[in-house]
């Protein structure tokens, strides 16, 4: 499916919309690191949580479940925070 | 902040490492400082799950000429409170603070920027003390032409991050907007998306930012606007690419400023380190005094506070070695 990268992760990525898969929104995840090694520990901490400012949407829609059910055809957005000042 | 209204009286939002937040009140223009006797607090509801506790007041805005004593504060986490007592007790305000829409806008804790999600820019129309502003990171700006009763968004114009969708109210960033006080009907946003500016009754922003050289974007927080000239306004740019550092872009510090209403930015950086400044301002560290010409104040990330006293003309270093500064407001002693 495809995945939407910030800006701050375009470092591990080299481009702003990639293709991953996975049945739920961990899996994913670990496809993004498996291709992109180091990038899951940008945005997950070591106790499996979403590190703080760091936001997921699927089909527009804010997840906090890790475990949410994805479908192929999914659109998954992962954005930071980065305002504040 | 000074009180316009009685030119003697100061509030100071401060947050104390251990005992949390709180406002502090002067009424000798500094002399002395007393703690408010309640300061900015949500609302008690023991059975929601979502209830908050405001982590430090970011805003805090003087009401109308004709309405003394009455302040409004805005905090972090987004809430929206005012004071009828020279700032000495503090009430939640409006509906917007418990509203589940504007809530959902807010957004979350996850959500939060990384020095917490915030209520600022709160501006009361100088003709009329019911015509309110705010503004939100995230949720965007409001309006209220009821004294605050109901608010409506007003971000018709407004870009967002690209790929998001810009009818979503909670993807909306505005850092910092102003009214002009010579034409009310005008105010100047810097955005996380650009600059902006509305001539009201409009209800669309134009990007006015597109005019800025490419090398240093229309990315920052502050926004200062000319006392007596609505086509002028100043910025402070700062580097918007990839991570965000709060740094000037190139380590080059330089303010613009527009004297045509945004159509054209010219750069001004006489007196500013050429090279290897990497600081920035933020969004409530820069000002204007009322003199003529208009005499400019900013004070930097790390610790430097500087002026102009041409509009910008040429910069001179007041101050150095003081903490972050996160505000810097220009009063008239009367």
């Amino acid at each position: 499916m495809k995945v939407l990268i910030p800006g701050p992760l375009l470092s591990y990525t080299q481009q702003r919309e990639v293709e991953a898969v996975g049945s739920t929104l961990a899996e994913l995840l670990a496809d993004l690191d498996r291709q992109y090694p180091g990038l899951h520990f940008r945005v997950i901490d070591e106790r499996d949580r979403m590190r703080a400012h760091m936001r997921f949407f699927v089909n527009g829609e804010q997840v906090f479940d890790m475990s949410r059910p994805l479908h192929p055809s999914d659109f998954v957005q992962i954005v930071q925070a980065l305002s504040g000042g | 902040m000074l009180d316009p209204r009685d030119g003697r009286t100061l509030l100071a939002a401060a947050k104390t490492g251990h005992l949390g937040p709180t406002i502090f009140r002067s009424t000798n223009r500094g002399r002395s400082w007393k703690e408010a006797s309640q300061p900015p607090a949500f609302a008690k509801s023991p059975n929601d799950q979502k209830a908050r506790a405001v982590d430090h007041t970011f805003w805090l805005t003087p009401c109308h000429a004709n309405e003394p004593n009455v302040w409004y504060a805005g905090t972090s986490p987004q809430g929206l409170f005012r004071s009828e007592d020279g700032g000495d007790t503090w009430q939640p305000f409006s509906v917007i603070n418990d509203d589940p829409l504007y809530r959902e806008w807010m957004g979350s804790v996850q959500d939060g920027t990384p020095d917490g999600p915030k209520m600022y820019s709160i501006i009361v129309d100088p003709r009329d003390p019911a015509h309110l502003y705010f503004a939100m990171s995230g949720g965007g700006v409001h309006e209220s032409l009821d004294g605050g009763k109901s608010f409506a968004p007003l971000v018709k114009g407004m870009e967002v991050v690209e790929m998001f969708d810009p009818a979503n109210i909670a993807f909306h960033d505005p850092h910092c907007v102003r009214l002009c006080p010579s034409n009310p009907d005008r105010l100047y946003q810097q955005n996380h998306c650009g600059i902006y500016r509305i001539d009201r009754p409009s209800t669309e922003w134009t990007r006015i930012g597109r005019k800025m050289p490419k090398k240093v974007g229309d990315i920052g927080f502050p926004m200062v606007v000319h006392p007596r000239d609505a086509d002028t306004a100043w910025v402070f740019p700062m580097d918007g690419t990839m991570v965000w550092p709060r740094t000037s872009p190139a380590g080059k510090p330089v303010a613009y400023v527009t004297r045509n209403g945004g159509k054209s930015w010219q750069r001004l950086d006489n007196g500013l380190p050429e090279t290897q400044a990497w600081w920035t301002v933020k969004r409530q560290a820069m000002s204007a005094d009322v003199h003529d010409p208009v005499g400019l104040y900013f004070g930097t990330t790390s610790g430097e506070l500087w002026m102009s006293r041409d509009e910008g003309q040429r910069w001179t270093r007041l101050a150095q070695h003081l903490p972050e500064i996160y505000a810097v407001e220009a009063a008239k002693i009367p």
